[in-house]
């Protein structure tokens, strides 16, 4: 497929790709639970009539608005890039991938950039019941436009639905229906959301908990804090939900990425889950390296119980998945890489031969090509064709396991601090506890790390493959030069990072400002 | 379920599909025709204000429309996405960065703790304004005039020059119509100024302001237009697929197509008819008329890019790499898929035709702009 792989590019271009991926994860969660907050405060608005609940509502929406724009701003290169920077993915698997993004555009962002019209700019022009409608809208929108592009991306991670077309060299879409109900794609829609909602709860809480500490708006933000805590509760116990089941299911469809979460390099029964550890090496193996988790505290046989629900079950390990592990049935990397191989030769052939005429051979190697038994057991390891050897398929084992582990521990700190905030307000003392409210206020920053974290674990943990097993990052790059990339990689970088001093600064003010001051 | 629909007409449908939000992009780029006229137009702080808030109502549209435009390319004709944003780079990522900084200037310029403040906002208003109709345009314009690209045998395409799709800039005829589409945008915004805006003054200028833009788009546009015309195009052999020049191909293409041709002669008429309503009449609505015509015009433009046997994205380097809206399609299955998903379409049309109408019902004054009352004020 590509003859010579310039890794400088590749580099670049996944550069730029986190680089705009990571900025636009920034501003996605809060838009996703603020919306919904906003729902919330508004409906109280619209059943009580209470002029309180509008100051509240129209406050909190004038921070959704400053984050709502960066967010799309940040938004519209990632959509291109997989155009501009990913060309060969986007025709090996465009027949797939394109639809969701075409339907996210015409089912939601629609919806949701027709109705925050309505819920800006109609104040006192459009009824009280279609404001409020519109508001509904707009978040219902922001979580459609999240599931298509997570349907979409689930499909990378756990590619089905589709058949591959030799004929055209790309992946053809066949069954919709199993795109959509991907398992990958249902745990990360609801995991993804639900994040985006905590966050968007301690965002509430941690602005609330400032204006109490400063002794101004009282009533708005007490009122914020009871909304925000509960909503962010009942938000974090689906999201602890959908973190167990993702990780069962990435144990089935990314194993390697499983175990490096876990750091776990040997298979073994009664596998223990790691709460906390550090890495120390062990050793260079077949291009990789050997760590082991050291000072750490392990909750025994909970890894085997999570994967499989037997304490007996056995877990497999990075070295199982690189040198394969007969008894398990586990094929070694060199196996898929001869199997992958045998797919990719094929291909050319098949290819060769349509070049020149040969029909007749074409027609033969077209049926070895569409028989289901070369399908499982060859074409399945397209992608391991590409790679240079075995050790390439294991990712950055510290920088996923480490952000892992720090995504789990807050998610739990958050759930304490969703539970402290609902419980201080129905004793009616939130006010009065200073320590919670400062440490509220600490705590927003973290939200944001963990946000990161997750989306480190799902991006760097899936390496080597942009699409599991059928294609390397490696290969999936545009042929343009790597100065080109470098070039926009910081134009991205000072653009971005100009305009997110601009936001937070802008933010800074607004919040400062209050409900009362609109403008200087 | 079970639907007998071939899959030419599924690839003539979508092209349908991709060509209408095509022509809606434009029309939509009023926006940016408002935007670029911010500091020209506008005589003090205020009619800047209210330039900037009539057009920041409605930038969400043209940005949602772009993004759809690319979603729905990349679904139905993935090698032209593939092949084009992954070749043409550097033009593909002007467009991009001018949105990028478009999407945060309306929500950030005049709120306070501005670090980069108003001016700088207004600028990236102003540059987005200017820069990105008239690159839409020059992309557009090869369709017709074609790029330098190569496709292997995998179908991976290849950009031939080193300027990544900036070689464009300088064909005239894709310079024509970049100019053309950045003085529509310019006009239409005039018009948008003066459906929506209730002020005087400000009406008085832009009508006056339509004149000179309606004489460098009257230019660019039959430069355009009879270059189309009289140039070779790009034709497909049906039988074989193999690409070759076609004298008059374009003109070919409206006579075999007289659906086509009546389309293209009603918008350009009407396009006229609005300028007309503009320049010499004090009617508020040729907004209406000029948008109309747009549409039509650019939906007959995309047309005949790509039906009645032509090559919708030629490549001047290898003609047998050309692009067709065969060659370049998703399969059977995924355009039958969104095929139903389209049907949503005329949903979100109405949806959108209402909120529009709810928000537009009061004409933007200096009133609401200096008092700031209960609106969002840009």
């Amino acid at each position: 497929m590509l003859e010579n792989i310039d890794l400088s590019l590749v580099n670049w271009s996944r550069a730029q790709f986190a680089l705009t991926a990571l900025y636009h994860w920034l501003f996605v969660p809060l838009t996703l639970g603020l919306s919904f907050i906003l729902v919330i405060m508004e409906t109280k608005y619209f059943r009580t009539g209470s002029e309180v609940w509008k100051k509240i509502t129209r406050f909190w929406m004038k921070l959704f608005g400053i984050n709502f724009a960066i967010g799309v701003s940040t938004g519209i290169i990632l959509e291109f890039q997989f155009g501009t920077n990913w060309s060969n993915y986007s025709w090996f698997v465009g027949d797939i991938f394109g639809a969701p993004l075409a339907i996210e555009g015409i089912l939601a962002f629609f919806m949701e950039s027709t109705f925050i019209a309505v819920m800006f700019f109609g104040w006192g022009k459009v009824s009280k019941r279609f404001h409020l409608v519109s508001t509904w809208l707009v978040a219902i929108g922001a979580s459609l436009s999240a599931l298509w592009i997570l349907v979409a991306g689930a499909w990378m991670e756990n590619p089905v639905g589709m058949v591959f077309n030799p004929e055209t060299a790309r992946n053809e879409m066949n069954n919709f229906w199993e795109v959509l109900t991907n398992p990958v794609a249902i745990d990360k829609f609801f995991h993804t959301v639900t994040s985006g909602f905590v966050l968007a709860s301690l965002f509430v809480i941690a602005i609330s908990a400032w204006f109490i500490l400063k002794n101004r708006e009282k009533d708005m933000a007490l009122k914020s804090i009871k909304v925000a805590a509960v909503f962010g509760f009942f938000a974090s116990v689906v999201l602890i939900f959908t973190g167990d089941t993702s990780a069962r299911t990435l144990a089935k469809v990314q194993p390697v990425k499983f175990a490096a979460m876990e750091a776990h390099y040997a298979g073994e029964n009664n596998a223990g889950l790691t709460v906390i550890g550090f890495l120390k090496d062990v050793g260079e193996l077949d291009g990789f390296t050997e760590k082991k988790v050291v000072a750490k505290i392990e909750i025994p046989s909970l890894l085997s119980i999570m994967t499989n629900g037997s304490k007996n079950s056995y877990v497999p390990g990075i070295k199982d998945f690189v040198y394969g592990n007969e008894e398990h049935n586990i094929l070694s990397a060199e196996e898929k890489m001869r199997r992958g191989r045998e797919a990719r030769d094929l291909l050319f052939s098949y290819k060769e031969a349509k070049k020149t005429g040969n029909e007749v051979l074409a027609d033969e190697l077209k049926i070895k090509f569409d028989d289901a038994e070369f399908q499982q057991d060859c074409f399945k390891y397209f992608g391991y064709a590409f790679l240079d050897k075995p050790g390439d398929i294991v990712p950055n084992v510290p920088i996923v396991f480490y952000s892992f582990h720090i995504m789990v521990a807050l998610g739990f700190l958050f759930i304490l601090i969703q539970i402290l905030a609902w419980f201080y307000s129905y004793r009616n003392n939130l006010d009065t506890k200073k320590w919670f409210l400062r440490l509220a206020i600490f705590i927003l920053p973290l939200a944001y790390v963990a946000q990161e974290t997750g989306w480190i674990v799902t991006e760097l943990g899936r390496q080597p493959w942009v699409i599991q097993d059928l294609m390397p990052v490696s290969i999936a790059v545009s042929h343009v030069s790597s100065a080109t990339v470098q070039l926009t990689f910081w134009l991205f970088t000072i653009l971005f990072t100009a305009l997110l001093v601009a936001e937070i600064s802008i933010m800074k003010r607004q919040i400062q400002n209050g409900p009362k001051i609109e403008e200087e | 379920m079970y639907l007998a629909i071939s899959h030419a007409f599924l690839q003539e449908y979508w092209w349908f599909i991709v060509s209408l939000l095509g022509s809606l992009l434009v029309f939509l780029m009023f926006v940016q025709g408002g935007q670029s006229f911010i500091f020209t137009l506008a005589g003090d702080e205020s009619e800047k204000t209210m330039i900037i808030n009539a057009m920041g109502r409605k930038w969400e549209f043209t940005f949602t429309t772009l993004v759809t435009f690319g979603g729905a390319l990349f679904a139905s004709f993935p090698l032209f996405y593939a092949t084009s944003f992954g070749g043409a780079y550097w033009v593909w990522m002007a467009i991009l960065f001018s949105f990028v900084i478009q999407a945060v200037a309306y929500e950030y310029r005049s709120r306070p703790g501005n670090v980069l403040g108003k001016r700088t906002f207004e600028i990236f208003l102003f540059l987005n304004g200017a820069l990105s109709p008239l690159l839409i345009g020059i992309v557009v314009g090869t369709f017709f005039t074609g790029a330098n690209f190569s496709i292997n045998d995998m179908n991976f395409g290849k950009w031939e020059s080193p300027w990544y799709g900036l070689e464009a800039v300088l064909n005239l005829r894709n310079l024509s119509l970049g100019i053309t589409v950045l003085f529509l945008s310019r006009l239409l915004g005039l018009m948008y100024i003066v459906n929506t805006i209730d002020d005087v003054e400000l009406d008085a200028k832009a009508r006056k302001r339509s004149v000179i833009n309606s004489v460098n788009f009257l230019a660019g546009f039959l430069f355009f237009v009879i270059s189309l015309l009289v140039s070779e195009g790009f034709a497909v052999n049906p039988d074989t697929g193999e690409v070759f020049m076609e004298k008059f191909k374009y003109l070919h293409n409206f006579l075999a197509t007289p659906l086509v041709l009546i389309i293209f002669l009603i918008g350009t008429l009407l396009v006229l008819y609005g300028l007309y309503r503009m320049i010499f009449t004090g009617k508020k609505d040729p907004i209406w008329f000029g948008g109309a015509g747009t549409v039509m015009v650019v939906l007959a433009l995309f047309l005949v890019a790509g039906y009645n046997n032509t090559s919708f994205y030629p490549s001047v380097f290898d003609l047998g790499s050309s692009l067709t809206i065969r060659n370049a399609s998703s399969s059977l299955y995924t355009l039958k898929t969104m095929m139903w998903v389209s049907f949503i379409i005329p949903v979100v049309l109405v949806y959108i035709w209402y909120a529009w109408r709810a928000i537009n019902r009061k004409p933007i004054d200096r009133t609401e702009i200096e008092e700031q009352g209960e609106g969002h004020i840009y």
